[in-house]
């Protein structure tokens, strides 16, 4: 009885694995479905050519990169033109055309960087640590983090904003309108974080996902009332499906996105901001964010950087 | 079945016993029909939700997590194997320095939640730049715990052996390392084997812990997949699939475990060895995690 | 080193209290479910003991963080998720806890010899007789050890609720990251924390183990 339970089951994972063995070659021949899919396939990714003769004297995580040949950047996977990963396991958005855009300007072929996803809450110790040489993932300059991480830029500004149903109007009013509500973010993110200190909601509206996906998943199941992040992220998701989803659009912080880099490396500091600055007057940056951000509609410049 | 609780129905408890039989399986059907009936209303079953599967890219990725998963469990079987025999053999040292702290070891490990075992390597690693990937947390996280539960295991297996084989043996003039290394551990073995082999399925269904610290297994490439808002977030299709797959390795390793257990029980009869540890009393069955 | 602790108190008692309560909770559930479907699978009607298998050999095969998962993020996209996130946690540590109480009550059951309860019936005693008085309390002895294992590894399980939105022990590391605490420190508390909790049903479990085994 038991024995036979286990061979069907087997049988059917046996099956499940065989049917896998074949399959189509590009996520963009399923087109045409019921939502918009402007956002999935990552499209050609912007072309820099790596600098030569870099030197970045007095800092040693430079010195780690060349030697490797390689960087190891820190970014998010989730965040359609921000940081994403499409089916086809190709990354795109704002913040990787960024990582790549300072890859070449160390001097680093951009197609040799290895990504590696680092969740909200593990973003200090895996700079610190040099899990990761830098980070580019919507990381808020903040003057807490200052203390463990350094950051070049900013290269963006963003505002904490609210998604919510399409349909739903009662937060139109922004942040005062979310008492009562459930409110969803990621953990360890800078949001979540204005949430419980301004006390926007009570403790137990709030929940905290692993990634702002799964806080959105929970928005359309009617599970939260809305997810709170920076407006450049709640935009994306809104972009992939505008019957069911809008951005309130009543921006209540200023998050300035930094490059969160080693917190001794001065040297490399000045170098990230001085490719940032390069970027900015010579019209890089603003070919890359049309390529991304600017997908949505909205014009923007390049914020003016902080050095310290 | 178990003859324990009932007698061997008569007639009418037969009858009865049909009756009760088809009304179970009526209810059971009907269950299934209305979770079905519920996927199919929430449009569970729209061709958007499960296109990804077609796709060779998407494949290629489920296919990297399985082989991540089965290197990070295999690695980490043999280490705590390893690590088990000689924290057993640690344990019934007849040393009492050797034995006291390795006792302490095996329970402490035993003690602690997994997910907090790998965090200590995870964040260890970051802190001291180590240059560990999250691989070598899960694989250590799982050896440590494991381990200890194989050590428990390997003690107990020993310790099962009849007395008098050690007795015996012992009387012959052989050394304890002999005793042990010809004549119980051959007796014990067989007599562990199904206890090992369900530790192992633990092992293995534990590596999906390791999403958590951002290790790439098939649980990690599952969330991923689920979390497409292009897709309608397949979260049910992707959970499915992925469960199909975990159970259908598990089983593969029970199947070897109840194979195992078969050939111990053939191989007794001849030799005489103990029965093998009596699978509600080993430290695996009630170690889920 | 105790400034990690204390400054963070709060945090720390939060938790654990979190955990706790998702223990008790879940940890009665599962054995009135486990046991029931222990029932199961020892009773005189094939799909009572089918359905008992199917469910032990496919929750005692999957990841209980796919358990999580699929209650968490399946089961609101049909409706059919539990009102919170602390009750969904209960669901998924019960459904899979009750695997394995099912499977030490079906153990502990069969350690029973037939001719005990053959004999109870003999003398007249009716089934529910058979139950209490004979079968019972023989195989608690067989049942109480693997139990507390059950339930000092469910007690380590809740950890995994950290993923899903539950802030019991498990998820103190991610607030103390955000706070810049040293996360070793953070984890040697938790350690200790669980430590304290754990400890105690060891030394239940051994007492027990003395107390039931066979003189």
């Amino acid at each position: 009885m038991r024995m036979r339970t286990l061979v069907a089951t087997c049988g059917v994972a046996a099956l499940a694995l065989t049917a896998a063995a074949c399959g189509k070659d590009e996520p963009s021949a399923g087109g045409g479905n019921s939502g918009g899919n402007a956002t999935d396939s990552c499209g050609e990714l912007h072309k820099f050519t790596a600098a030569t003769g870099v030197d970045v004297p007095g800092s040693t995580a430079f010195t780690k990169i060349k030697s490797a040949g390689k960087v190891t950047v820190g970014v998010k996977a989730d965040q359609p033109n921000l940081g994403y990963k499409d089916a086809d396991g190709k990354r795109c958005g704002f913040d990787i055309e960024v990582a790549r855009m300072v890859a070449a300007g160390l001097g680093v072929d951009p197609d040799k960087i290895e990504y590696k996803e680092i969740p909200s809450a593990n973003r200090e110790t895996a700079i610190a640590g040099g899990e990761i040489d830098y980070y580019v993932g919507t990381y808020s300059i903040t003057d807490k983090r200052k203390k463990q991480v350094s950051f070049a830029g900013p290269y963006f500004i963003a505002g904490q904003d609210l998604l919510v149903r399409k349909n739903d109007p009662s937060m139109d009013a922004g942040k005062t309108a979310l008492k009562g509500k459930k409110v969803c973010s990621a953990t360890g993110s800078t949001p979540i974080q204005r949430v419980k200190d301004e006390q926007l909601t009570e403790a137990s509206n709030i929940s905290e996902f692993k990634t702002y996906s799964e806080c959105v998943s929970q928005l359309l199941d009617k599970k939260v009332d809305t997810v709170t992040t920076d407006d450049a992220i709640l935009k994306g998701y809104a972009a992939t499906a505008p019957d069911e989803l809008r951005v309130v659009g009543k921006p209540f912080s200023t998050e300035k996105y930094g490059i969160g880099l080693p917190l001794a490396d001065k040297a490399l500091r000045e170098k990230v901001n001085s490719i940032l600055e390069t970027s900015a007057s010579d019209g890089t940056w603003k070919a890359i964010y049309g390529e991304t951000l600017g997908k949505s509609g909205s014009d923007s410049t390049p914020p003016p950087l902080e050095k310290y | 079945m178990s003859a324990v609780l009932y007698e061997t129905p008569g007639p009418r408890a037969k009858l009865r016993n049909r009756i009760s039989n088809v009304v179970v399986l009526l209810v059971l059907l009907g269950a299934i029909a209305w979770l079905i009936h519920r996927m199919y209303a929430f449009g569970q079953f729209e061709g958007r939700l499960w296109r990804q599967f077609q796709y060779s890219s998407i494949q290629r990725q489920m296919l990297e997590g399985l082989l991540n998963t089965l290197k990070a469990a295999g690695l980490a079987a043999v280490l705590a194997m390893l690590f088990g025999a000689v924290f057993a053999a640690a344990r019934i040292s007849d040393h009492k320095w050797v034995r006291t702290p390795a006792t302490l070891i095996v329970e402490l490990f035993r003690a602690v939640p997994l997910l907090i075992l790998m965090f200590y390597f995870y964040f260890g690693n970051i802190q001291f730049g180590l240059g560990l990937s999250p691989f070598w947390a899960v694989v250590f996280g799982l050896t440590l715990y494991n381990g200890s539960v194989l050590a428990e295991i390997f003690r107990a297996g020993i310790a099962a052996v009849p007395k008098g084989q050690r007795e015996a043996a012992y009387a012959l003039g052989l050394r304890k390392n002999q005793v042990v290394r010809m004549v119980l551990l051959p007796q014990a073995i067989s007599a562990m084997l199904p206890a090992i082999v369900s530790q192992l399925v633990v092992l293995l269904k534990d590596t999906a812990l390791g999403f958590i610290i951002t290790y790439g297994e098939l649980l990690y490439v599952a969330k991923q997949m689920g979390g497409r808002l292009t897709y309608g977030f397949p979260y049910i299709p992707t959970y499915i699939v992925t469960a199909v797959i975990y159970i259908g390795l598990c089983s593969l390793l029970s199947l070897l475990a109840r194979y195992l257990e078969g050939r111990s029980r053939r191989r007794r009869k001849i030799t005489g060895a103990p029965p093998p540890l009596p699978l509600a009393n080993d430290p695996s069955e009630g170690a889920p995690v | 080193m105790f400034s990690v602790l204390t400054d963070n108190w709060p945090l720390f008692r939060d938790g654990f209290w979190l955990t706790i309560r998702l223990f008790l909770v879940s940890g009665v559930l599962s054995l009135i479910i486990g046991t029931v479907l222990g029932a199961f699978r020892v009773s005189p009607v094939p799909a009572l003991r089918g359905f008992g298998t199917g469910y032990v050999n496919i929750l005692r095969n999957t990841p209980l963080t796919l358990v999580f998962a699929f209650l968490f993020f399946g089961a609101a996209k049909m409706d059919l998720a539990l009102p919170n996130p602390f009750w969904t946690a209960v669901g998924a540590l019960t459904i899979y806890t009750s695997a394995f109480v099912c499977e030490v009550v079906r153990s502990g059951v069969n350690t029973i010899a037939p001719g005990q309860s053959e004999a109870a019936r003999a003398v007249g005693m009716s089934f529910f007789q058979v139950l209490t008085i004979v079968v019972l309390p023989q195989a608690f002895r067989a049942i109480i050890p693997p139990l507390m294992s059950v339930l000092i590894a469910l007690l380590k399980n809740t950890t995994i609720a950290a993923g899903f939105s539950v802030v019991e022990a498990g998820s103190i590391p991610a607030a103390m990251s955000e706070r810049g605490e040293n996360q070793l420190v953070t984890l040697l508390w938790i350690t200790i924390g669980f430590l304290i909790l754990i400890v105690p049903l060891i030394f239940l479990q051994r007492w027990a183990e003395r107390r039931t085994a066979v003189a």
